[in-house]
C-alpha cells in the first residue's frame, strides 16, 4: 500500500524538478533567515540566485552535530520564534542536547511522512497502533503518533517502560502493529515468553522499528519470536524524527522521502560525494523543513543509496539497512570495526544469540577486544570441548570477518544488560585512560 | 538403568555455586553427585538430583542455561583395581569415556558416574560383565 501515489512513484526528471525548485526556495530562506549559514555561502562566494539545481549540493558546505551544538539551543532556526510550535532534543551524552524545532506546517510534513511509513509497513485505519517509542523530549514516540493518527489507525501511546503493563495491554487492546526499537522488541518478547504467553496470544502482524541499526539477523529473530513482519523505518530528529524513510514489506531497502529530504552519500574522511552503490556516509538536505532547515546535514550512518525501482512501485531513491554510524567505528590496530559485523556473525552461527558486548581495551599499547557472548540452552552442553570448540569458531568467524584477532568470553544468559531503548554493545575502556 | 544428570553453565564469579545451591535448596531439591569442570572463563556444574525435571525448570527459571543428558552409574568395589576392570571392559569393547566422576559408598564399594560416547552400548556391555548399574528410580523420582 501507498499513501501518497503521486510523490511515492514519481519519475525521476519530475522529482529532481520539484527537488530543484524546493532547494533553490530552502536556500533563500536560510541566506535571509540564518546568519550562519549566510556566513558559510559567502564565505565560498555563493548569493541565493546561484543554486538552481540538486547537482550543487556537492559545492555546498556540510552541517554536523557541532554546529548544531555551538548555535544551541535556537541559534540555526529560521523562523522567529512565535512560529514555533514545538521543540524536541535528544539526549547530550556529551555537553549539550540537540536541540530541534518545528513549525506547524513542519509537523503537517512530519505527519505525512509517518503516514507514509506506517502505510508502507501495511498500517491502515483498521489497526491498533502500540507505539512504545518513548514520548518526551525524544522524538521517536510523537512522531509515529502523528502518522498513526493521520492515517486513523487506532493509537495506544504507550511510550517506553514497564514491561508488563506493555505486554498486557498489547494482549488487552488487540493491538496490531508494534512501533519500538529493535532490541525492544526482543527484550518484549523474551518477557513474554517468560509469562507464557505465545505469539497466537496477540495480535501483532506487523511491527516499525527503529532509532538504533540493526541486522539482517535480528529482524529474523524477531519475527519468528514475535510471528509478524518487521518492518526498518529510519529517521533522526535533526532532519525531522522517524520519517525520513522505510521499507517496503519486500525488505529492500528503505524508501527515502526525498521530496522533503535529499540525500547523499560522502567519503567520510574526504568528505567528496560518492556515486549510487557506494558506502558512505549519508547526509541529508532538509529542503522542505521550515523552524530548522539543514543544509548537507551529516547523520554519521553509513549506507549506500540505488535508484532502481522498487518491486512495490515506489521510485524514491533506497538507502540500504544502515550498517553503522561512522562514529561507532572502533579502530581496533588500525582496523575499522563495525559492532553491527559482530552481531551477524553471532546471528548466521544460529548457535549463539544476538546478545554480545564488546570490550576493546589497550594493554602493553596494543588495542584488545573482548566478546562477551551468552551462552543458550539450545547449544550448551555437558562438555568441555564443545564449548571450547564453539568459543574457537565465534573466534575464528569474527577474525575472519573483521580481519581483528577477538578474545570471546561465554558468559550466563542474561548477563548482558538488555536496555529499554538504544542497546549497549560497546565499551571502549581506551578513551577512559 | 540410564540416569538424567544435568549441567550447569557458570561463569567463572564469586557466589555462582552458592547461588545454585541455594536454589535447589529453596525448592528442596537434593544433589546426591556432582562434580564441577574447570576452565579460566567458566566452570561446568555436572550433578544427579532427585527431581531432576524440578531442577531443571527452576533453574532454567533462575536464568541459569541448563543441559540434561543421560549418564550411567556403575557400582565398583572399592579396592585396587576397583576402577580398572570396569574401564578395562569398555576399552576393550571401543568405548570411549567422555568424562566420570566417583565416590566412595562405604568401605566396601564405590559409586561412578559415567559418560560415554555409546551409552546404550555402554550398559549393554557393564551388564553382560557383571558390573552392577545403579537404577535411576534408586536416585530419583521417576
Amino acid at each position: 500500500m501507498i499513501w501518497n501515489e503521486h510523490i511515492e512513484c514519481m519519475d525521476r526528471e519530475a522529482m529532481q524538478k520539484l527537488q530543484n525548485e524546493r532547494l533553490q526556495k530552502m536556500i533563500d530562506r536560510i541566506y535571509f533567515n540564518v546568519p550562519f549559514y549566510r556566513k558559510k555561502l559567502q564565505e565560498i562566494g555563493f548569493t541565493p540566485g546561484d543554486v538552481t539545481s540538486i547537482e550543487q549540493l556537492k559545492d555546498l558546505p556540510l552541517t554536523t552535530k557541532d554546529d548544531l551544538r555551538d548555535n544551541y539551543p535556537f541559534g540555526l532556526f529560521a523562523v522567529p520564534q512565535s512560529e514555533v510550535v514545538r521543540v524536541h532534543a535528544s539526549s547530550g551524552t556529551t555537553g549539550k542536547p540537540t536541540v530541534v524545532g518545528y513549525t506547524r506546517k513542519d509537523l503537517d510534513t512530519w505527519s505525512e511522512v509517518m503516514a507514509r511509513t506506517l502505510t508502507s509497513a501495511g498500517a491502515t485505519k483498521n489497526d491498533v497502533v502500540h507505539i512504545a517509542y518513548g514520548y518526551g523530549l525524544f522524538t521517536g514516540g510523537l512522531g509515529v503518533h502523528y502518522g498513526a493518527e493521520k492515517i486513523g489507525a487506532t493509537v495506544i501511546p504507550i511510550s517506553g517502560g514497564n514491561t508488563k503493563r506493555q505486554i498486557q495491554l498489547m494482549k488487552d487492546f488487540g493491538s496490531t502493529i508494534l512501533a519500538c526499537t529493535p532490541s525492544y522488541s526482543l527484550f518484549l518478547a523474551e518477557a513474554m515468553a517468560e509469562e507464557g504467553l505465545k505469539p497466537s496470544d496477540f495480535k501483532l502482524r506487523a511491527g516499525v522499528f527503529g532509532a538504533e541499526p540493526w541486522t539482517e539477523e535480528m529482524r529474523k529473530e524477531i519475527e519468528s519470536k514475535l510471528n509478524i513482519l518487521a518492518i526498518d523505518i529510519y529517521g533522526l530528529s535533526e532532519v525531522i524524527g522517524p520519517g525520513v524513510a522505510a521499507e517496503c514489506p519486500h525488505k529492500k531497502g528503505l524508501h527515502i522521502y526525498e521530496d522533503h529530504f535529499i540525500p547523499e552519500i560522502i567519503d567520510p574522511v574526504t568528505l567528496k560525494v560518492l556515486p549510487y552503490g557506494e558506502i558512505g556516509e549519508l547526509v541529508f538536505t532538509t529542503v522542505t523543513k521550515q523552524a530548522l532547515p539543514l543544509l548537507r546535514y551529516r547523520t554519521r550512518d553509513l549506507t549506500r543509496l540505488t535508484l532502481d525501482k522498487c518491486e512495490c512501485g515506489r521510485t524514491l531513491v533506497r538507502m540500504e539497512k544502515c550498517l553503522g554510524r561512522s562514529d561507532d567505528m572502533l579502530i581496533i590496530r588500525g582496523v575499522n570495526v563495525f559492532p553491527s559485523q559482530i552481531e551477524s556473525v553471532l546471528l548466521e552461527m544460529r548457535e549463539t544469540r544476538p546478545h554480545y558486548l564488546l570490550i576493546v581495551d589497550r594493554v602493553n599499547n596494543l588495542d584488545t577486544l573482548e566478546v562477551w557472548v551468552e551462552v543458550d540452552d539450545q547449544f550448551f552442553s555437558d562438555e568441555v570441548k564443545q564449548l571450547e570448540n564453539l568459543r574457537k569458531k565465534i573466534q575464528y568467524n569474527i577474525e575472519t570477518t573483521l580481519g581483528v584477532s577477538a578474545t570471546i568470553k561465554l558468559v550466563e544468559p542474561k548477563t548482558i544488560e538488555r536496555s529499554e531503548g538504544k542497546a549497549k554493545r560497546v565499551i571502549d575502556k581506551r578513551k577512559l585512560k | 538403568m540410564i540416569i538424567k544428570q544435568i549441567t550447569v553453565f557458570l561463569e567463572n564469579k564469586k557466589g555462582r555455586l552458592t547461588e545454585v545451591t541455594r536454589i535447589l535448596m529453596e525448592n528442596n531439591i537434593n544433589m546426591s553427585a556432582l562434580s564441577i569442570a574447570d576452565t579460566a572463563d567458566f566452570g561446568l556444574l555436572r550433578m544427579i538430583v532427585d527431581d531432576p525435571n524440578k531442577a531443571e525448570k527452576t533453574l532454567k527459571n533462575e536464568g541459569f542455561a541448563i543441559h540434561i543428558n543421560e549418564v550411567v552409574c556403575m557400582i565398583v568395589p572399592d579396592e585396587p583395581g576397583g576402577l580398572y576392570r570396569a574401564l578395562d571392559i569398555l576399552t576393550k569393547n571401543d568405548i570411549s569415556v567422555e568424562y566420570l566422576y566417583a565416590f566412595s559408598n562405604d568401605s566396601k564399594s564405590a559409586s561412578v558416574v559415567i559418560r560415554t560416547d555409546e551409552i546404550e552400548k555402554t550398559i549393554e556391555v557393564l551388564q553382560k560383565n557383571q558390573i552392577k548399574l545403579v537404577k535411576a528410580s534408586q536416585l530419583y523420582k521417576i
